[in-house]
């Protein structure tokens, strides 16, 4: 039999199709199911109560709070310095074995087991620094965490201004940091929003950096200062799917979805930041 | 004055371009100073080749075979699944699927990445585990299998976008010169286009890897967290990460068991340093 090269082709193509769907039916599915069974478990009560009865009961208002609390303070940390080590990255680093240096430990920073920050964040922030479990070692640790992120889209949203942009700046008499200051970061702004947001959206759902550092098992009150351990939506859901028996399944969709939602809206309105800079672009 | 001004904003920027530097060192600087004192006990090699793991057992046994052997089971099962299913999703997305269908299938994958690994556990916990165990007719769902399918769902990600990144940075006259030789666009793809972006694909399988080996809590939910060596992938087991996470919250600061979950943080830290490493090798070759 001669092999016929337009049969191979349909053939392989079929099989690369296959692979396609095996990926993107199963999220569709993932979503559909968190949707299906968590919505009706979701109305203004089980938003704002505390739980009750060993989270048998009640609503996740705390877990909320816990992680509003968590993301702000490990965006506050982070994003000043990843904006500047991105503004070095573009603007002030030459092609040498620094940067090099740089670059790889960045990218070994976004590599490392997010259980591993845990333990670093234990050890220094808990145990070192005594700050206990606390707010203030969970939101570090996870700044820290998402440092890779938010220096790598920063860094990109950056080095897409043009670099005539800046020629002119600096020929009209600005010195560097003016230009930066007035001319690229203005027109990095969205790219830079992008990044902090997709480093929000990571931050709250983590759950093994925030094991030992800050939540709490079962709290059913709002932290007073950021020395106070905190609830949290991603490790509230762990509880109360694995640790915790007899809890209504209704509770355990609704947290899933709230979860869900929180971190794909997030991730939305990252996309729709990118998407409508693309259009308004001039250059 | 303002020169002394832009100076100081110079040195403050250079000083958080260090911060990444800084943080790598110092991570690994902490897990050190914490894990280390867990070889005055034991012995590096009894430590890694031990096979039994009681940790708060009189005296505890610190041996790390067996969760070694569990990280390694899930790890080469979700490699066995994802690696073909990640570069084909690449090969489709980047070279057949047509321009506006490539849009939502990349959205799909960037959705994937984004679900946080718990709420994959959960959904694993609910739906996966109960079909594993019916099919296989196992006292338990909670297997290494289980584990595997969903820490391949959580490599895809990376795998197809790194690997479709590498295909799309081949240069187009390779392409042209193939088809203009009269090959298919499936010889093309096969013979020229896979050839010339191997190391970009080797890339995306190693940092996927690099995923799973890391992966926490849903292999932690949905794996059985049993310590011993496994005989087959039916049965449960449990990896480095999740015993350092299952464990830690119990764990006495300051207690042999403490400095042995360090320990093992040092062995993680360890493998994830030499796949990234590596990894970022591979994509500059490429450039």
């Amino acid at each position: 039999m001669i092999r016929n090269p337009y049969r191979t082709q349909k053939i392989a193509f079929f099989f690369l199709l296959l692979a396609t769907l095996l990926i993107v039916i199963p999220v569709g599915l993932i979503v559909v199911i968190i949707i299906q069974k968590g919505l009706p478990a979701i109305n203004w009560q089980f938003l704002v109560d505390m739980p009750r009865q060993g989270m048998r009961a009640g609503g996740i208002f705390p877990a909320i709070i816990g992680t509003i609390y968590l993301v702000t303070g490990a965006i506050i940390f982070a994003l000043p310095i990843g904006l500047l080590a991105a503004i070095y990255l573009s603007e002030y680093s030459k092609d040498n074995l620094l940067t090099r240096l740089i670059k790889l430990a960045i990218v070994n920073l976004a590599g490392v087991p997010s259980v591993v920050y845990g333990l670093f964040g234990l050890a220094l922030f808990v145990v070192f620094f005594k700050f206990g479990a606390s707010i203030l070692s969970g939101s570090l640790t996870l700044g820290i965490m998402i440092l890779p992120v938010i220096i790598t889209t920063s860094r990109e949203a950056l080095e897409s201004v043009p670099y005539s942009f800046r020629e002119v700046s600096l020929s009209l008499g600005a010195s560097k940091w003016q230009t930066i200051r007035h001319i690229v970061l203005p027109n990095a702004i969205p790219g830079i929003l992008t990044g902090t947001i997709l480093g929000l959206g990571r931050a709250a759902g983590e759950t093994a950096p925030i094991l030992f550092t800050v939540a709490a098992f079962y709290l059913p009150q709002l932290p007073n200062s950021i020395f106070d351990q905190a609830m949290a939506l991603p490790y509230h859901l762990y509880v109360i799917s694995t640790q915790v028996p007899n809890v209504d399944e209704k509770i355990r969709y609704g947290t899933a979805f709230v979860l869900l939602a929180l971190v794909l809206f997030m991730n939305l309105v990252a996309i729709i930041i990118r998407y409508r800079f693309r259009k308004k672009k001039k250059w | 004055m303002r020169k002394t001004k832009e100076y100081c904003i110079e040195k403050l920027i250079l000083l958080c371009g260090l911060a990444s530097v800084f943080f790598v060192v110092l991570i690994f600087f902490f897990l050190l100073k914490e894990g280390l004192a867990v070889f005055k006990i034991i012995n590096p090699f009894n430590f890694l080749l031990g096979k039994s793991w009681y940790p708060i057992s009189e005296p505890p046994q610190l041996g790390i075979l067996p969760l070694i052997f569990g990280s390694l089971l899930v790890t080469i099962g979700a490699a066995i699944i994802s690696i073909p299913i990640g570069v084909g999703c690449a090969i489709y997305i980047a070279e057949i699927a047509p321009l506006k269908i490539k849009e939502t299938l990349k959205a799909g994958i960037e959705l994937l990445a984004a679900i946080p690994s718990v709420v994959l556990g959960f959904i694993g916990m609910v739906t996966l585990v109960p079909l594993v165990k019916t099919i296989f007719h196992l006292p338990t769902g909670l297997t290494a299998l289980s584990g595997a399918i969903m820490l391949a769902f959580m490599a895809m990600p990376t795998i197809v976008s790194i690997a479709e990144d590498a295909l799309y940075s081949v240069p187009k006259t390779y392409k042209e010169g193939a088809l203009a030789l009269g090959a298919t666009h499936w010889q093309t793809i096969w013979r020229v286009m896979l050839p010339a972006a191997s190391s970009g694909i080797l890339a995306a399988v190693m940092l996927g890897i690099g995923r799973v080996i890391g992966e926490t809590m849903a292999v932690m939910m949905i794996t059985g967290n049993a310590a011993v060596i496994p005989n087959s992938i039916l049965v449960p087991v449990r990896t480095l990460t999740a015993t350092i996470a299952a464990e830690m919250g119990e764990a006495v600061v300051g207690s042999e068991h403490y400095f042995a979950l360090f320990a093992i943080g040092i062995v993680l830290f360890v493998i994830s340093f030499a796949i990234n490493i590596t990894a970022d090798l591979f994509l500059h070759k490429r450039q």
